[in-house]
């Protein structure tokens, strides 16, 4: 009798160690989740920035570059389907697209000695190079973030708890657009051209 | 070769062995005190030194994390950041780049007057920090070796590396203050000490007292050889995670070439806060030379070895 009364008290000490343990993967899962939606906020403060900027630094250019209508209209249109994108991977294309038009505004700015000289475009141009920075650096900690979100549901013994408790793996931000993913083509040969 | 993760996991347990080690000598100190100052031996009795010892160390560190950074600030006539100036204000994005990449509030942002390249850290942790530079860092360095230098900066704060400090200084200070007064127990007390130790004793006995009172003569000369390694140690951390935040290593190397050029002293900070900056203030005259002797007593490791563990990390080996 003394022994399966032993028995008994085993059993129950291991359910309860069991039950304890589960409680606190399952509280870690969801500390990890919480960050990573915090995290998600983060760049969209950073996006809402960007977007607000744009339209200042279009109209402070504008009278100077009035050759380049063109790409001033794409840099708006690129604004305003940022805007209005929906969900991870469209918001991630259509804010690739804004950098990359954006960045085609910066180099062609280069031409124009009159807009490097004022003040006012200089902090303008600096104000949206840092918030360019701060986007990048809030993916990279969101990217980090959820990489521990994602590998905490994935990793043996806690993807049971991930499992019965339905926890869905998070989408990373990557670089959609082809030309960026490209390796660089450097020929350094020295044939005559 | 480690990559970057692995050199932050190995630092933070040697930090933590390197505390350890401290807190157990500033014990053994009041244990050897308690047993033969005041006679109790080995036998059971009200450990008063070992207790006072302990209680020394946690309060005059509890007291100089709270109000250190005000005084710090003060101590290098820095000033708040102007965001009209463009190069401040490039600074001043930069710090909120770096809070945004380690997911840490943003610390305030401080200028020094003073010409030489140098930076600092200060703060009581993640929640309350200062990260300050010098007017001369502003000058010479391009945006991406700021970000680097900032990133390092952030690093200390991120890390706990200003109340690591402060807490091992504390200690250091601790046993300073415990090794004279045992000295001088010993010196008066000494006749007490030999009745008692009768009772007590044999061989092990006699070996701990030698060993007890070599530390108490050695302890002022150890407890600052250990702080600067802890030091030393929480500036690979720093450049290794500073690396991190920016996945550019490269950038934090050329940024220390530059500074490293720049040899003269940065005379706004003083010696106290040194193991907090992103090079020795004093010049580079003792962190430079590469002989053990020298590299002892150097609050930050050899210029040479964090630039090439640096390019190391970019998967560049150092051209010698």
């Amino acid at each position: 009798m003394a022994a399966l009364g032993g028995c008994l008290l085993v059993l129950i000490g291991v359910a309860v160690a069991c039950a304890l343990w589960a409680v606190w993967r399952y509280n870690n899962l969801i500390s990890l989740k919480n960050q990573v939606a915090n995290a998600w906020k983060q760049i969209d403060v950073q996006l809402k920035r960007r977007h607000d900027l744009i339209p200042n630094l279009v109209s402070a250019v504008k009278g100077e570059m009035q050759f380049e209508q063109d790409t001033l209209e794409k840099v708006i249109q690129a604004r305003n389907s940022a805007v209005a994108a929906r969900g991870v991977a469209d918001s991630a294309d259509k804010e690739n697209q804004l950098t990359q038009t954006l960045s085609r505004l910066f180099a062609l700015a280069e031409n124009y000695p009159n807009l490097k000289a004022n003040e006012n475009v200089k902090a303008l141009m600096e104000e949206l190079t840092s918030t360019e920075n701060k986007i990048g650096f809030a993916r990279q900690f969101y990217n980090d973030l959820a990489t521990r979100f994602n590998t905490a549901q994935q990793i043996f013994p806690d993807n049971l708890i991930a499992q019965a408790f339905k926890f869905q793996s998070v989408e990373l931000f990557e670089i959609t657009v082809p030309a960026e993913r490209e390796v660089p083509q450097v020929d350094l040969s020295l044939k005559p051209k | 070769m480690t990559n970057l993760y692995d050199q932050q996991r190995q630092n933070l347990r040697r930090t933590t062995a390197l505390l350890a080690g401290f807190v157990a000598f500033l014990a053994f100190l009041g244990i050897g005190a308690d047993a033969f100052l005041y006679g109790t031996g080995f036998s059971p009795g009200f450990p008063i030194a070992t207790l006072g010892a302990l209680l020394l160390g946690g309060f005059s560190a509890w007291w100089s994390v709270q109000g250190g950074d005000k005084a710090v600030l003060e101590s290098t006539h820095a000033v708040p950041i102007q965001r009209g100036d463009p190069r401040q204000r490039l600074v001043d994005d930069v710090v909120e780049e770096m809070a945004i990449a380690a997911g840490l509030p943003k610390p305030a942002v401080y200028l020094i007057p003073d010409p030489d390249p140098n930076a600092f850290a200060t703060g009581i942790g993640p929640e309350r920090s200062s990260i300050a530079v010098t007017q001369g860092l502003v000058e010479t360095l391009n945006r991406e070796e700021l970000q680097a230098v900032v990133s390092h900066e952030m690093s200390h704060v991120r890390n706990y590396d200003v109340r690591v400090m402060t807490v091992v200084a504390a200690l250091v200070g601790s046993i300073l203050l415990l090794s004279d007064w045992g000295r001088r127990g010993l010196w008066w007390g000494g006749g007490r000490r030999d009745d008692r130790e009768r009772g007590g004793g044999g061989l092990m006995a006699l070996v701990f007292f030698v060993l007890w009172l070599l530390s108490l003569i050695l302890a002022p000369i150890i407890a600052q050889l250990v702080a600067m390694a802890v030091s030393r140690q929480r500036e690979y951390l720093a450049d290794a995670s500073g690396a991190e935040l920016t996945r550019n290593p490269l950038a934090l190397a050329s940024a220390l070439e530059k500074i490293d050029a720049a040899t003269a002293p940065t005379r706004s900070i003083k010696q106290g806060v040194a193991h907090l900056c992103i090079e020795d203030p004093r010049g580079s005259a003792l962190n430079d030379r590469e002989g053990a002797f020298a590299s002892l007593f150097a609050t930050h490791p050899p210029m040479a070895k964090r630039i090439a563990l640096l390019k190391e990390m970019a998967y560049q080996k150092a051209r010698t």
